[in-house]
Order: C-alpha cells, then sequence, then structure tokens
C-alpha cells in the first residue's frame, strides 16, 4: 500500500493547468508512471490478482442470480407487475406473425405459402422505393431484393426485414416523442442521454439472457432487443435537429401566435424532418445489425445461416448471408437518404405533382396485379431454385480452404508470436499485477493523457456514479466480508480524486475512478484485465492500419477511390460474421477474437485517419512543399501532426469497436468478460456472472472512451494554439 | 401544404395496396391444397424442433422433423438455439420438442418439477458419454496418459500460448454440458481450460492433431460421427459414482453415462398433434444418429436430404414410430 501512495496519489493533485506543463514533462512522467509499474508489476506477479475461477462466483453475482430466479417464479405466479410485459409480448408477436404469413413462405414445405408471393413483394417494395425516392432508388430496390431471392436467402432476408421494419417501427414511436422532449427540456436531456449511453456501451449479449427472462426467445424477445440498440441514435437526432431549428423563425411563428402544439407541428418538425431523417437512417442501420445476434435467441432471419455457419466452420455460408445483409443495408441506406433528400425538395414545392401522382397511381396498380399474380401462380410465389447462392457459398470454401493450406502455418505462426511477445507481456502487467498496482497507473495514465479540461460527459458522470454506488453497495451487502484495505483504498482515491477536481484537473479522472471501481464491485476485476489486454493489442494494431492505409489514402485520391467501397463493405457487414473466417485460419484463442476485432474495427479507424489527413490544410502542405520536404518528411512533421485530433479520435472509435467485437471472441476461446457474457448466456448457474460480465464491459467502454475522448480534446486545443 | 397532401395520398396508396393484397387472399391460394406425403394428416399444424448446435443433434432432429413434414403434412420449424434457450422456449410455445437432452437437472428440478411447462417424453435410445480425449498416435505412443492421475506429467507437452504455460484443455461451445474448469481444479491438474466455441472447432483441432501428430487434448463425446475417421482415445477421470457430480463446484469425478432423452413442451405433448405422438415413440441407435452425421457432415449433405436418405432406407423403423410401436 505504501508504494501506492506514492505512486499515484502525487500524480492527480500535482496535475496543474496544461500550460504549466511542457509536452516533454507529461510525456516523462508518463514514462516514469509505465516504469514504475512494470518493475513493481514484475516483482509482484501473481499476487492480488482478484482471479476468480470460472465455476466460482461472488456474493453479488450468486444475489443476481436469485434475483433471476425470483423474477422467474413471479412470472411463473402471473404476477400482475408482469402482465404489461406480457401484452408487449403478445403484441409483437401477432404483428410479426401477420406480417410473416402475408409475407413469408417456408420454402422446404408445401404446406406454407405467404398470401403475397416474392414477385409481389418486389413489386410492393419497388414501388415504395419509388413512392419514396425515386426511379434510381426503384432499380436498387429492385436488385438488392432479386440477389436475396438468387444467393438462396429470400425467407430469411424477408424475416430480417420485418423484424427490422417492426423495430424500427417501434423506435419511432418511442424516439421521436423522446427526442421532442428533450428537444424542450434541459432536465429531460439530462436524465435521458446517460440512459442512451448505457444502451450503446452494453453489450447485446449482456442483455439477451435479461430479456429472454422477461420476453421469452423468439420474436418479442429480437424485437426488444433489437429496439434497445438502435432507438439511441433516433432520439440524439431528433432532438438534436428539433434544437436546431432556426430561433428567428420560431420567434416569427410565436408572434403569429402559435400554440407550442402548433409550433412543434407546423413548424419545428416540418424544419428538422431532413435531420429527424438521417436519425432514422442510423437507427434502421443498427437495427440491422442486430439481425445475426437475435439469432441466439430465436430470432428469425439471416442471422440464423451465420450462426450455424460458425457451429460449422462454413466461411462460405457466411459470406453469402453476411453480403445479404450488406446489400440489404446498402438498400435501406441509400433509400432513406434520398427519401430525405427528395423530403427537402418537395418541401420547397419543386416538381409537377400532377404527373407524378399519376404515374405513382399506375406503378402501383401494375404492382397490384404482380401482388395479386403472386398469389395465384406458383412461379411468382416461391422464388424459383438457384444455383448462385451455393456456387458463391462453394467457391469461397475453396478458396479459403486453398488459403489455409498455403499459409495455415504461417497465419498459426502469427498469431502464436503476437501472443507470446505481445498479448501475453501485456497481460501479465495487466491481470498478473497487483489490482491496486494497475489501478492506480491506469488512473495516472488517464490523469495525464486526458487530465485538464471540462467534462462534456458530467451528466453521464453522475449516472454512472449512481449505478456505481447502487452496485457496489448491492454488492456489498450481499457480501458482507470486504476488507477494511479495499474501503481505504478506494476512499482515499475518491479524496484525491475530489481535490484534484476542485483544483480544476482531472476531466477524464472521474470517470476512470468510477469505471474502476465499478470493475472491481461487480467482483471482476482479473477478467476485465485480460480483457483490456486483449483490446489493447487489437486497437494497437487497429491504429497501425489505420495510421498507414490512412495516410495512403488521405494522400491519394485514387487509393482512396479504390479502398474506401471495400471500407465500407466491410463496416456493413454484421461482427459476427467475421468470426468465421477468422476460425478458419486462426487457433481458437484470445488472438483469434484479436483478428477478428481487427477486421471489424479498421475500416472506421482508417476512414477517420484518412479524413483526418485530408483536411490538413492545403496552404500548409504547399508551403511544406514549396521548403522542399520529402515525401515522408511531409507525412512525418507535417501530415501527421496536424491531423493529431484526428489520429486520436479514430484510435477512440478503434477502441470501442474492438472491444464489442472482443465480447464476441469469448465465443471462440477469447476468454476474459467476453466468455462470461457468453457463458451467462447458455449457462443457467452462470446467469449472474455474465450479467456482471456486461457491467463490467459497458464500464470499461465508458472509462476507455473518456480517456480517449478527453485526450483527443486536449490535442485538438494543442492544434489550434 | 403541396407535399403534405401528397403524402397523404402516397400513404392512402400504400394502405390499398396493402389491403388489396390481404383481400386476395381470401381467393384461390397455392398453398392450401397440400399434396404432401401420403399419409396427409394436414390437422398437424406448427411443429417446432430445436436445433441443438452439434450434429448428432442435428441428425436426430431433422430425422423426426422430416417424417412429421413428409408422412404427417406438419408445418416444421427448426429453430437454432443453445440447450438453456431451447429449454425456455417450451415454457412460452416457441420451441415444441428438444431430441436430445444431456442431463440438465437444474432444468428438470425448474422447468418440468416446479412450473410443469415441459415434460419429459423418456429416452431417444442414444447413450451418450462425456470425456476427455486425446488422438490415437498420442494414446499409442504414451499408453499411460489414458489415465488421469499422469495428466500432469504431460501437461507441459500440452501447453500453448493460450494455456499461461500449463496444459491446454480444449473445450467446445461453452453451452455445452461441462465440469470441465471445476474438475481442473479439483483434481490439482496443471491445466487450463480453452474454449474452441463449436463442435466443428474441436473436430478441426483434432483432425489436424492427428495428422501433424501434435498434442492434444479436449472436451469430446459419443455419439459422434467423427470418432470413425479418427478413433480418439478417452482418459479415465475418477470413476464416476451417484452424486459425486451434485455439486458443480466439488465435483471430482467422470461424467456419467447419459441416457439421453426427449424434452417436450407440456401444452404440445397434450395438444393432440400427431406429432407428439411421432415424438413419443421416438428411438433409435447411435449408429443410426452416426450414419446420418456421417452423410451431413462427412458428405456434405444438407441435414434434409441426409435425414430423408435414412428414413428411405429404413421406413419399415419409422413406421413403428408412426404406428406407436
Amino acid at each position: 500500500m505504501a508504494t501506492l501512495t506514492q505512486e499515484v496519489a502525487p500524480e492527480p493533485v500535482e496535475t496543474p493547468p496544461t500550460k504549466r506543463w511542457t509536452n516533454r514533462t507529461r510525456w516523462l512522467t508518463l514514462g516514469g508512471v509505465v516504469a514504475v509499474w512494470v518493475v513493481l508489476g514484475l516483482l509482484l506477479q501473481g499476487r492480488n490478482t482478484q482471479d476468480l475461477p470460472v465455476s466460482q462466483l461472488t456474493d453479488f453475482q450468486e444475489w443476481l442470480n436469485t434475483l433471476r430466479n425470483s423474477i422467474e417464479q413471479a412470472k411463473f405466479d402471473n404476477n400482475p407487475f408482469f402482465l404489461p410485459i406480457d401484452w408487449i409480448s403478445e403484441a409483437i408477436s401477432w404483428v410479426v406473425d401477420q406480417l410473416q404469413q402475408l409475407f413469408v413462405s417456408d420454402s422446404s414445405r408445401p404446406m406454407s405459402v405467404a398470401i403475397v408471393g416474392w414477385a409481389g413483394v418486389v413489386a410492393l417494395a419497388v414501388w415504395v422505393g419509388y413512392a419514396l425516392a425515386g426511379l434510381r432508388i426503384a432499380a436498387l430496390v429492385a436488385v438488392s431484393m432479386l440477389a436475396f431471392g438468387y444467393l438462396g436467402y429470400w425467407d430469411e432476408s424477408i424475416d430480417t426485414l420485418i423484424i427490422t421494419g417492426v423495430s424500427v417501427a417501434v423506435c419511432v414511436a418511442i424516439g421521436l416523442p423522446l427526442g421532442i422532449w428533450m428537444s424542450r427540456s434541459a432536465k429531460a436531456t439530462t436524465a435521458i442521454e446517460p440512459v442512451l449511453d448505457v444502451m450503446q456501451t452494453m453489450p447485446a449479449f449482456a442483455y439477451l439472457g435479461p430479456l429472454v427472462l422477461l420476453f421469452g426467445i423468439g420474436n418479442p424477445g429480437t424485437v426488444v432487443a433489437t429496439t434497445i440498440y438502435a432507438l439511441p441514435p433516433l432520439v440524439r437526432i431528433s432532438a438534436h435537429g428539433l434544437r436546431s431549428v432556426s430561433p428567428t423563425t420560431l420567434e416569427a411563428t410565436t408572434a403569429m401566435g402559435s400554440t407550442s402544439r402548433q409550433l412543434m407541428s407546423k413548424v419545428q418538425l416540418p424544419m428538422a424532418r431532413r435531420t429527424i431523417i438521417v436519425g432514422l437512417n442510423q437507427t434502421i442501420m443498427a437495427a440491422l445489425s442486430m439481425a445475426v445476434i437475435t439469432a441466439f435467441i430465436g430470432g428469425p432471419g439471416l442471422g440464423n445461416p451465420v450462426i450455424r455457419a460458425l457451429g460449422s466452420l462454413n466461411v462460405g455460408v457466411a459470406f453469402v448471408a453476411g453480403m445479404c445483409i450488406v446489400i440489404m443495408a446498402i438498400m435501406l441506406d441509400r433509400t432513406t437518404v434520398q427519401a430525405g433528400e427528395r423530403s427537402e425538395l418537395a418541401g420547397r414545392g419543386r416538381s409537377d405533382v400532377r404527373l407524378r401522382r399519376g404515374i405513382l397511381a399506375a406503378a402501383g396498380a401494375a404492382a397490384l396485379v404482380v401482388v395479386y399474380m403472386s398469389n395465384t401462380k406458383l412461379q411468382w410465389s416461391v422464388f424459383p431454385d438457384s444455383e448462385l447462392g451455393r456456387r458463391v457459398t462453394n467457391w469461397v470454401n475453396t478458396a479459403v480452404g486453398n488459403f489455409v493450406d498455403t499459409f495455415g502455418q504461417a497465419t498459426r505462426w502469427v498469431a502464436d508470436t503476437t501472443t507470446n511477445l505481445l498479448l501475453n507481456p501485456l497481460q501479465d502487467l495487466l491481470a498478473n499485477s497487483p489490482w491496486w498496482l494497475v489501478a492506480g497507473a491506469i488512473l495516472a495514465i488517464a490523469a495525464l493523457l486526458g487530465g485538464a479540461g471540462k467534462a462534456p460527459g458530467a451528466r453521464l458522470l453522475a449516472a454512472v456514479a449512481l449505478c456505481a454506488v447502487a452496485v457496489v453497495g448491492a454488492g456489498v451487502w450481499a457480501n458482507g466480508s470486504v476488507s477494511a484495505a479495499w474501503w481505504l483504498y478506494w476512499g482515499a482515491l475518491v479524496v484525491v480524486v475530489a481535490a484534484a477536481r476542485s483544483l480544476g484537473a482531472g476531466a477524464a479522472l472521474v470517470p476512470t475512478t468510477v469505471c474502476l471501481m465499478l470493475l472491481f464491485g461487480v467482483g471482476l476485476w482479473n477478467d476485465s484485465m485480460v480483457t483490456l489486454a486483449m483490446t489493447l493489442v487489437a486497437t494497437l494494431i487497429v491504429m497501425v492500419l489505420g495510421v498507414s492505409i490512412g495516410v495512403w489514402m488521405g494522400r491519394s485520391r485514387r487509393a482512396d477511390a479504390a479502398i474506401r467501397p471495400f471500407l465500407d463493405g466491410l463496416q456493413t457487414m454484421p461482427a459476427l460474421v467475421y468470426l468465421v473466417p477468422a476460425l478458419a485460419l486462426f487457433p481458437p484463442g484470445r488472438f483469434l477474437a484479436i483478428a477478428a476485432a481487427v477486421l471489424y474495427a479498421s475500416p472506421v479507424a482508417i476512414k477517420i485517419a484518412a479524413d483526418g489527413i485530408r483536411g490538413v490544410s492545403p496552404t500548409t502542405v504547399e508551403a511544406a512543399r514549396a521548403a522542399g520536404s520529402s515525401r515522408w518528411q511531409m507525412i512525418g512533421k507535417v501530415q501527421l501532426p496536424m491531423s493529431r485530433s484526428s489520429m486520436v479520435l479514430s484510435a477512440n472509435q478503434g477502441l470501442l469497436f474492438v472491444l464489442s467485437m472482443v465480447v464476441i471472441g469469448g465465443l471462440v476461446g477469447g476468454g476474459g468478460l467476453g466468455f462470461l457474457v457468453i457463458n451467462g448466456f447458455s449457462q443457467r448457474e452462470d446467469f449472474g456472472k455474465g450479467l456482471a460480465a456486461g457491467i463490467a464491459i459497458t464500464a470499461l467502454g465508458v472509462m476507455l472512451d473518456r480517456i480517449t475522448r478527453h485526450t483527443a480534446a486536449r490535442y485538438g486545443r494543442a492544434e489550434t494554439a | 401544404m403541396v407535399s403534405r397532401t401528397r403524402r397523404t395520398g402516397r400513404m392512402v396508396a400504400l394502405a390499398a395496396a396493402i389491403g388489396l393484397s390481404l383481400a386476395a387472399c381470401g381467393g384461390s391460394s397455392i398453398g392450401g391444397g397440400g399434396d404432401a406425403g401420403n399419409t396427409a394428416a394436414s390437422d398437424c399444424g406448427a411443429f417446432n424442433i430445436a436445433i441443438n448446435p452439434w450434429v448428432g443433434y442435428e441428425a436426430s432432429a431433422y430425422v423426426v422433423g422430416e417424417v412429421a413434414a413428409k408422412q404427417l403434412g406438419c408445418d416444421v420449424t427448426y429453430k437454432d438455439l443453445k440447450e438453456e434457450i431451447a429449454w425456455q422456449g417450451m415454457g412460452t410455445g416457441e420451441v415444441d420438442v428438444v431430441i436430445e437432452n444431456w442431463g440438465h437437472d437444474d432444468l428438470k428440478a425448474e422447468y418440468i418439477d416446479k412450473q410443469g411447462t415441459v415434460v419429459d417424453v423418456g429416452p431417444n435410445g442414444n447413450v451418450g458419454v462425456i470425456g476427455w480425449y486425446v488422438p490415437p498416435w498420442l494414446a499409442a505412443e504414451n499408453p499411460d496418459i489414458t489415465d488421469w492421475k499422469n495428466l500432469n506429467k504431460y501437461a507441459s507437452n500440452f501447453s500453448t500460448p493460450e494455456s499461461g504455460g500449463k496444459g491446454q484443455l480444449l473445450d467446445g461451445d461453452p453451452s455445452f454440458v461441462t465440469n470441465d474448469e471445476a474438475l481442473v481444479t479439483n483434481l490439482k491438474l496443471d491445466y487450463q481450460v480453452v474454449y474452441a466455441g463449436s463442435e466443428a472447432a474441436l473436430i478441426q483441432s483434432f483432425r489436424q492433431a492427428e495428422k501433424n501428430k501434435e498434442w492434444v487434448i479436449g472436451y469430446f463425446y459419443e455419439p459422434q460421427w467423427f470418432l470413425s475417421e479418427v478413433p480418439l482415445v478417452k482418459v479415465d477421470l475418477p470413476p464416476w459414482t451417484e452424486g459425486c457430480d451434485a455439486d458443480p463446484a466439488t465435483v471430482a469425478c467422470d461424467y456419467p453415462e447419459y441416457i439421453l432423452d426427449k424434452i417436450a413442451s407440456a401444452d404440445f405433448m397434450s395438444s393432440g398433434s400427431p406429432a407428439a405422438d411421432l415424438v413419443t415413440n421416438f428411438t433409435w441407435t447411435n449408429d443410426d444418429q452416426n450414419s446420418v452425421a456421417l452423410a451431413i457432415s462427412k458428405d456434405g449433405m444438407s441435414p434434409e436430404d441426409a435425414a430423408q436418405q435414412w428414413i428411405d432406407a429404413n421406413q419399415d423403423k419409422v413406421d413403428v414410430w408412426l404406428q406407436g410401436g
């Protein structure tokens, strides 16, 4: 403990405002902290690591299990408290069932044929695309819908569309009023924002278990899970859109005597329409990205072939089903974007209304004829068998097989070397060193990197702090045997942090402290550190890729044009799809999870980095060139330093994407929190531990986000200074 | 205002389109007739079978499912679900049957004894074995490895970058029935459990280990088609005795022999569906299951086709199930 106070306590207190600290001293101190950490870590290896064997649960985790059992019991006893939940389940089931009967047939059975056959669905979809977004989008919709059929996943695709559609409808019904409320009341914003943050950071796997408990498996659980994940962007963006309607306009309308209801429906909503559609677009994309994960709780659609492929190591099937999701994402994205632009044009009273209405009516009539035909003619009803999907599947499998045969040894070597040289030492430092040392070091680093500045997330902090108090309190209450040292340590930290805060330092410090306490409080310190080590290694690789490819793309328009479509495609692939090829290339374990995470997170990091490089003022670049900079000087001395804040932002996004993938890596031997979340979802007696792991991942995510975000804010300022 | 009326018009048209298409279904529709199968009692209705993630299970489920679909005219849905999730689904009617259940006494206590939403429909004829296996070359070169007491001697050979200096014990899907973490601790073995994630990943590891003479020890089970390709050798753990595995935290004995049974939703079994009788009467041997599983895994047949192939060759057995055996 003595070492601890020496090491940690001085840092936060002595972090004065930025100006007095030169960059040099800051980096030296940082190096010093790391050096102390490494030396002490080596000396004290394996002590106080808070390691918790998998089959063992802390009292807090047991308490969550008990909670689960009592909820199950109460539900079974028809406790009136759960009646509304049953109503919601039944309502969702009913709606989805109706839509499925209308549009989805089960092609393997002669008995169940959809009321509207494939041709009818295509015709309706094309018509809707035309009505909302014009001729080009109608063509895109037609091609996309046909692709689902020809790739062999017609029914699954329609199922996914239905689930996405219903979930998005629920999101609109809940999200728009919330957005309106938030745009009008600062209090509402303070209350709702942190909840949205948690909804976005909490890994979906962590809440699947509790949702199944409440809503059951199948369609209701699926729609609720999708809604939870997809709701935040719509609420946030529509609130933002409504808030930014020009105050002059509002004043003018109020002056003319509009009531507040009129103001909202006649002025604010129409004027913010385009922004709201952007939010809707984001929500649709988020809903679609849940399509695979919800297959774990019996959700219908394209997720099922993907998880089956994961179980049977069939890269081809995962690829083809993943492609369907990508195509669907492109289709929905372009349609909403285009619809948004049109709605604005239409608002300005463009185009010949009568002519358009005529064409629409004619097209609609044609579509209805096709719908009728699809109900009566078999060829128009069940999508004809196509070889295309199978051929692509086989082709991909052969290609991957050849690749593995040729490079299998090499990829294994890469995995083993990275694990031995990078991952294991880092894990020793984080997970196998005493917890108090690691906690202290992380706090010190957080303070040094993201220390000063006003916290933009103060409201979140308040909420997280409250949660922390609640959770740790519950843990202690259930535990009763927390050592005095524990309290002393955290007590001292809180005092130190509060002191630092009052001195105007430590914007990143408070969230970091709270999050670290949370990791400890839920009893999963060691597993959290294992996950953190994986996350950091993966992020490092992502950043190497991000900066190098980003610089290339930022400097060459041609490279950008060639690479960007690939990145877009990679970004829309659902996370789970990445596991399948990674499984073929690497032995099960942490590196496999890291590889999948790198694939998943790189596109975002690369794009942000490329935009940063491109954003460097051309005048500066020109001047540097005139001064005779070589290419590497230009990159190293001008472009990279000038786009520092973009690089940090790229690291921030990379980290968060990596973290969400590391959870999924628990499915393939990734260990750490990810494994616990998955395990808690699939083994009854580990439910509590899984939920605790979900809380821990959320805390880890918030912590990493705050540290990098504050660091970015700092560097952003340094740049302008 | 222009855009507003137009949008309303558009919505009306959309509503009309959907309304019309709904009306269209009132007329003749294709699926109604149903020329399905010979017995064709089309009052079977929906039949939802859970598919747990291993091929042997898939074999049993698809054979029952294809018989129900083709010979009883049921509307069969296969749902890919992990074991526990499938149990939860039986309470709400999302799942009708789990065709191959491995023990799960805790779930039986909750859903069968306490809630009564699930019933045990009896053994499906398969006998299950769970244990630790090594590739045959390893057992041939080191015969004493099949005794658990010698495992620590070999721990360093099984070490990988993933196992933190200990030996690596490879497990399957985290949702599989396993005591391995507790066994390692309680038998004081110098091993670390690493999850491969799926049956296919386990098989891939064992296959490579045999081919390249690598050291691999892992969780595996029978009935299992792969044992006909690579006859893995089982390691003997301290013998199982009644109740020795009652507490998951202190278990230090081998897995019991599992009499695999069929579990079904109580509502489904009392619904009078002919599929319920099929489930009650269904029983087959490990060899039967392995032959279908082999066709799915090795020959790459679709589960439907593999099941149908077995059904065609064994209609006599199927008839016994259908006639109430």
